[in-house]
């Protein structure tokens, strides 16, 4: 196991230097010159100058990827134009909120998909079955953001079940004193019911768009691995061997089917990560993504740059946790390593 | 014998086309319908701005912000400009940008990984390891940093989805490639004395065109909810030009106070385009490979 562990580790470095190197170009392709950029619309040229020997702009192409590589290693990814703070600095504070939001989207995508998806196997033209395949056509047709408005308006609009889509927490409320950065977890810690139920609540509608926008590649696989699954002969001498149909179905089936549906999961999270930066931005949540967004708007690179890196890196990490979870799960691929 | 070659061999081709299309649609409705939502898409594409009620630009401010009526079918925005004319003059530009995007991703994948799969070698794996570190991004995060290095246009949208597609047809193409590499009728053009260029030319290609034209039905969806999205954060197209993201991002604001029609009607229009686009492509899958049905 550690060395399947190990051997992924490794196969993952040439991803991250794939990232590392694109970052870079990325911001040398900016249009016009990098150093009058930089030095902002109202510079002198000996400023742009100035700013060119500072950012090591009169360097060689090498010199200066080695530049940004050692930068890099210190954490040190530039500073916002905008802001003046750092942009590791910021990150750091507003990655909890955009961390939170996406993993309660991914459960409660998973608790509602892998039902539906077992279910529809099952019971093949069954109603259940065709509300899976609509729910798995109609999940990648649905633009996120669309899905979020669409559901701030039912909900908070029409209904008043919501609070406003305006960040993390009502105006009322003080955050809870952090320790993870995860609000849920935070106020448990703390054993503030209400902050739980407040943050919880503003939580809610933006997780239940991002599960809606990855319900659908889940039960699809789910629903066609298991199927798969229950026609297989060990299935057949399992039932014909007298086991309960639950045993049959979770114990033997179910085990089986969650290989493909676990590396599904790594196309999932491509797509959440996207999706992150859309329904943070219709929820004014204070994310990484909408740092971004901010940014972008205001052609401000540095910040970009440094998101476009950390979401990256999370996706690199994130496919390595999917493999390492696939070896948990399937002892054949442990062997093979 | 006789009685093929007697048959103009063009035409019967066109035939068995039409009858084996209208076999796949008669089987399954839905692409039927697809098929005539993609033909009303082509046509306000085409004719939008020349059939719709009012200018999309023009505001009249006394109109601002009413309700779906007899007069503004999707009522009206906050500058009273009539939200049914812009839907349908918007429909142009999200087609011509996904169109564009998959057009470059089919010229720039699909060429370089029918090369990579039929020569091998070094092309092979620089295809392959672009194609990798392209993958190693959360794909829409990759699409904004294109964007925002390339510079704010509807241009930049183009290159950066077709980019963000580029593994998917690179290795389709090279994995169709490769099987065909060494088949008898590419055997046969070789010992006949066609170069490798000729070959993948007149031999390759027009193999692996009609899987790669699946695909590109395929991606259309996703194209055009990526160019969406990235307008709908601000980037490439720029207020008052009529676009189905930035309208929704125009019209988010007033959701919560209940003007629903400003965001819900373009939203729908890029709903339904990218629902149609994914019927379609299945259903043309369908036809071209009949293994893959699902």
């Amino acid at each position: 196991m550690l060395t399947m562990i190990l051997k992924r580790l490794l196969m993952a470095i040439p991803s991250l230097i794939g990232v590392v190197i694109v970052t870079f170009l990325l911001t040398r392709a900016l249009p016009g010159d990098p150093a009058a950029y930089f030095a902002g619309p109202a510079a002198t040229p000996q400023a742009i100058q100035e700013v060119r020997v500072k950012l090591g702009l009169d360097k060689p192409l090498i010199v200066q990827f080695g530049h940004y590589v050692v930068d890099l290693v210190h954490g040190n990814l530039g500073t916002s134009l905008t802001t003046g703070q750092p942009v590791a600095t910021e990150l750091h504070n507003r990655l909890p909120a955009s961390a939170e939001l996406t993993l309660l989207g991914l459960i409660v995508s998973i608790v509602i998909a892998v039902p539906l998806g077992i279910l529809a196997a099952t019971k093949p033209n069954s109603i259940l079955d065709h509300a899976c395949r609509i729910v798995s056509t109609a999940g990648v047709s649905l633009p996120v953001f669309f899905t979020g408005l669409i559901l701030v308006y039912v909900f908070y609009y029409l209904l008043g079940w919501a609070p406003a889509p305006l960040g993390r927490i009502d105006v009322f409320y003080l955050p809870p004193p952090q320790v993870t950065g995860f609000y849920l977890i935070d106020s448990l810690i703390a054993r503030d019911g209400d902050t739980f139920i407040a943050s919880l609540k503003q939580l809610f509608l933006p997780a239940l768009t991002l599960a809606i926008f990855s319900l659908a590649p889940i039960a699809r696989m789910t629903r066609a691995s298991m199927l798969a699954v229950l026609s297989s002969d060990f299935v057949r001498t399992a039932r014909a061997s007298g086991l309960s149909a639950y045993t049959v179905i979770i114990t033997y089936a179910f085990r089986n089917a969650m290989l493909p549906v676990i590396t599904t999961l790594g196309m999932v999270f491509s797509f959440l990560l996207g999706a992150n930066v859309l329904v943070e931005k219709v929820f004014a949540w204070p994310g990484i993504g909408s740092y971004a967004v901010e940014a972008l708007l205001a052609s401000d690179f540095a910040p970009v740059q440094g998101f476009v890196l950390t979401m990256a890196a999370l996706y690199v990490a994130l496919n390595l946790l999917i493999d390492v979870l696939y070896g948990v799960v399937d002892p054949r691929v442990r062997l093979e390593a | 014998m006789t009685d093929i070659a007697a048959s103009p061999p063009r035409e019967s081709a066109l035939a068995a086309l039409i009858k084996h299309s209208r076999y796949i649609i008669g089987e399954n409705p839905v692409t039927g319908i697809a098929f005539a939502l993609f033909v009303l898409i082509v046509l306000a594409a085409m004719f939008g701005p020349h059939i719709v009620p009012y200018d999309p630009l023009a505001s009249d401010t006394a109109q601002s912000l009413k309700p779906p009526s007899a007069h503004h079918w999707f009522g009206t925005d906050q500058l009273g400009r009539d939200v049914f004319s812009r839907v349908v003059v918007a429909t142009r530009l999200d087609f011509f940008i996904a169109v564009a995007s998959v057009v470059l991703v089919f010229l720039m994948g699909g060429l370089a990984g029918v090369a990579a799969g039929f020569f091998g070698g070094w092309i092979d794996r620089i295809v392959g390891r672009i194609a990798d570190t392209i993958m190693a991004f959360p794909l829409f995060v990759l699409a904004m940093g294109i964007v925002a290095a390339l510079g704010n246009t509807v241009q930049n949208i183009v290159i950066a989805t077709a980019i963000v597609n580029f593994p998917l047809y690179a290795r389709i193409a090279r994995a169709e490639a490769n099987i065909r590499r060494d088949a008898g009728f590419v055997e046969a053009a070789r010992l006949s004395g066609n170069s490798d260029w000729r070959i993948l030319a007149f031999q390759i290609l027009p193999n692996v065109f009609p899987i790669l034209v699946v695909q590109m039905s395929l991606t259309m969806g996703y194209a055009i909810l990526n160019a969406a999205g990235l307008s709908f954060i601000g980037l490439g197209v720029r207020p008052p030009t009529p676009e189905w993201g930035i309208m929704v991002a125009e019209g988010s604001a007033f959701m919560v106070s209940g003007e629903w029609w400003n965001a819900f009607f373009p939203g729908g229009a890029l709903m339904i385009a990218v629902f149609c686009f994914n019927l379609l492509g299945d259903g043309l899958r369908d036809m071209v490979d009949p293994r893959r049905r699902t």
